[in-house]
């Protein structure tokens, strides 16, 4: 036998136990990458026997660019709280009504009614979370529960300070720290938040997204940071601790939504249905580390999540969290001249 | 009178047409598929941005206005654009030295090779297109495990004593270089020894015949025959470095942005494509005329040595 023929056969094989897999429909799910757990996936294949494929995207602009284009085949996306009322606005999603779906009782009374989707009609809760300052405390042992860090970092800090460069992000923290609000256009508050991060700008080693591994060998000693990625970081060394800075810090979710364009609707409404039992919400959360949003599913949460200070906000804390909205595109604009001029 | 010539020529004609005819369907494709996606980017340059994304099709020269002009957020004066400008001349400042290192360090790469007997020859060139095999980004995270503070080349230098504290590579310029030095760096050699492979070693023997150091030989004869290649390693180098995207974000720490961050910026959380669009073409057209100007030049000088 030639490689040729072998190649031929190879292939014909693997033709047939795919024909033989074959489910009773598809599901192609377009999510955050890094963030679908996978023994979820294979339960809810095993259920519904439906066959699911998982596309990943790094951005919600890139998201919302790709799916607006068109013709992605995807049935699900999860889009962050901000972006959901454009999805909602431009079409690009389906009125599923999950607020009347059977395993809707479990979503936590906070959740149930956010402003982003009214009433619950398109979207599901998936997880929810932080953004706050993460330090290694073996590095500096001052306060910690500060913008400051960032902004105005410790001697002990200077040069080893990371930023997620997510714009908005960043540019909401500076203008916490200055004291005003979000998705100001204040100029008088602008003009501080730009001389504040321009200032702050040297001290920083670095504006990267890699920050569990670059946490975990040292290159970095604190970083602004999500929740959920500072406790992997704890989890690896424990004297990484993730703070809530007084000035005021951002809460997020990311919420699951099936597009107009669906090829396989049914099959995106039972996963809608599914991720609200508390015991599959507890398993995604095991995965990818952040809260969710279901009554019951701490039963099933993994030990080191129950009481992990990441994932529970301390009482003290609470106040100071804010839901992030989508600023005026003309905010937007200024806030992407600062970001350049900041990165020039 | 239709004369054999007259006949000839007829159907010389029909050739050449029909020549062209069987060729236009290829043509038009490639014509399409190397303009069509520019042409694009031209028109969308030309564009309102829309609020979230995308663009409005409302015709707009402010994108390219704000490639060269900025408007002050806070006192409202229209300045040149700073940013833009540190921006390019970064880029540029880093694509040349980039340029320099690969050739300093191709030049002689290649003249090993093209020395050696035929047969090692071939197994040189095989090891120069090794690096080819590995993915761009994989090759960069090499890099970095080897000169960040906990790497290789830091806790070498810190067993053997010679430094107390590991040196900050990672996240600078110098980093930058490195990498893009060494992922170009396949580019420059093999051009060169292209066209070193021609070069007739018994005119180098005539000069050292003609009581010519070997510097002299170096410049006099060497260079003036490979500077085809050398040319052509520079452009192949230079262009991609000037656009190099994966190995200033992931060695520099993206702190400091290049040409293609800025672009990517405008399409991703800056939500101005038509900016972005004309900053592409703006960098297009800048680099094409630069690179006029330098192969005439080139050319010229050339022929006056030869």
């Amino acid at each position: 036998m030639n490689w040729k023929t072998t190649a031929t056969a190879m292939g014909l094989a693997l033709l047939a136990s795919t024909g033989l897999a074959r489910a009773d429909g598809e599901l192609n799910i377009y999510n955050w990458g890094n963030y679908t757990s996978p023994d979820v996936i294979k339960k809810f294949e095993a259920k519904y026997n439906v066959k699911v494929t998982i596309t990943d995207y790094d951005s919600n602009d890139t998201a919302l660019a790709k799916v607006r284009q068109g013709g992605t085949g995807f049935d699900i996306a999860v889009p962050s709280q901000t972006y959901v009322p454009i999805w909602i606005k431009e079409g690009l999603v389906q009125e599923t009504d999950p607020g009347k779906m059977e395993n809707f009782k479990n979503v936590a009374p906070e959740w149930a009614n956010p402003e982003f989707d009214p009433g619950r009609k398109y979207s599901v809760p998936w997880a929810w979370g932080t953004i706050g300052v993460v330090v290694n405390t073996d590095a500096y042992k001052g306060p910690t529960d500060t913008w400051g860090i960032v902004f105005n970092a410790p001697d002990e800090l200077k040069g080893k300070v990371n930023v997620v460069p997510e714009m908005n992000d960043v540019i909401f923290a500076a203008i916490k720290y200055v004291g005003g609000q979000q998705c100001t256009d204040d100029r008088a508050v602008l003009k501080k938040v730009r001389d504040l991060l321009v200032a702050a700008k040297p001290n920083w080693i670095a504006m990267e997204y890699n920050t569990i591994e670059k946490m975990g060998a040292g290159d970095f000693k604190a970083t602004s940071d999500w929740n959920g990625s500072a406790l992997r970081q704890r989890l690896a060394n424990p004297a990484i601790h993730y703070n809530y800075p007084k000035e005021g810090f951002g809460l997020w979710s990311d919420n699951v939504v099936v597009l107009k364009e669906a090829k396989n609707v049914e099959n995106a409404k039972l996963f809608q249905n599914f991720i609200m039992d508390p015991e599959n919400a507890a398993g995604l959360s095991a995965f990818h580390r952040y809260a969710n949003a279901i009554i019951g599913s701490d039963k099933y949460m993994p030990a080191d999540m129950k009481d992990a200070p990441e994932v529970v906000i301390p009482a003290d804390a609470k106040p100071k969290g804010e839901f992030q909205k989508m600023c005026a595109p003309e905010t937007q604009e200024l806030y992407t001249k600062i970001w350049t001029e900041l990165q020039k | 009178m239709a004369t054999a010539e007259e006949v000839a020529k007829a159907a010389e004609r029909r050739d050449v047409r029909d020549r062209w005819l069987l060729s236009a369907p290829a043509l038009l494709v490639i014509f399409l598929a190397a303009t069509g996606p520019l042409l694009i980017v031209l028109v969308y340059s030309f564009l309102t941005p829309g609020p979230y994304g995308d663009v409005k099709w409302q015709f707009s020269p402010e994108a390219w206005i704000a490639v060269f002009l900025e408007r002050d957020i806070f006192d409202d004066t229209l300045s040149a654009a700073a940013a833009h400008v540190t921006i390019f001349l970064r880029s540029i400042k880093l694509s040349v030295v980039t340029t320099i290192a690969t050739l300093v360090l191709g030049f002689p790469t290649a003249y090993f090779m093209a020395t050696r007997s035929e047969k090692t020859r071939d197994l040189w060139l095989f090891l120069i297109t090794i690096p080819f095999w590995t993915n761009l980004l994989i090759r960069t995270f090499a890099v970095l495990q080897i000169i960040r503070n906990e790497g290789i080349v830091n806790s070498i230098l810190l067993k053997l004593g010679i430094i107390s504290a590991p040196i900050q590579i990672l996240y600078t310029d110098t980093a930058i270089l490195i990498g893009m030095a060494y992922v170009y760096l396949p580019l420059m050699v093999l051009p060169i020894y292209a066209s070193m492979e021609k070069l007739d070693f018994r005119l180098v023997e005539a000069g050292y015949d003609l009581y010519a150091t070997r510097f002299q030989v170096l410049r006099r004869i060497i260079f003036p025959l490979v500077k085809p290649g050398v040319i052509a390693g520079s452009i192949l180098v230079f262009i991609p470095a000037l656009g190099a995207y994966v190995t200033p974000s992931v060695l520099g720490g993206g702190k400091n942005m290049m040409l293609s961050n800025l672009i990517e910026l405008q399409f991703g959380q800056g939500r101005n494509w038509p900016l972005g669009s004309a900053l592409s073409i703006a960098v297009m057209i800048i680099v094409m005329v630069a690179l006029l100007a330098y192969v005439r030049n080139a050319g010229k000088s050339g022929v006056r040595h030869g």
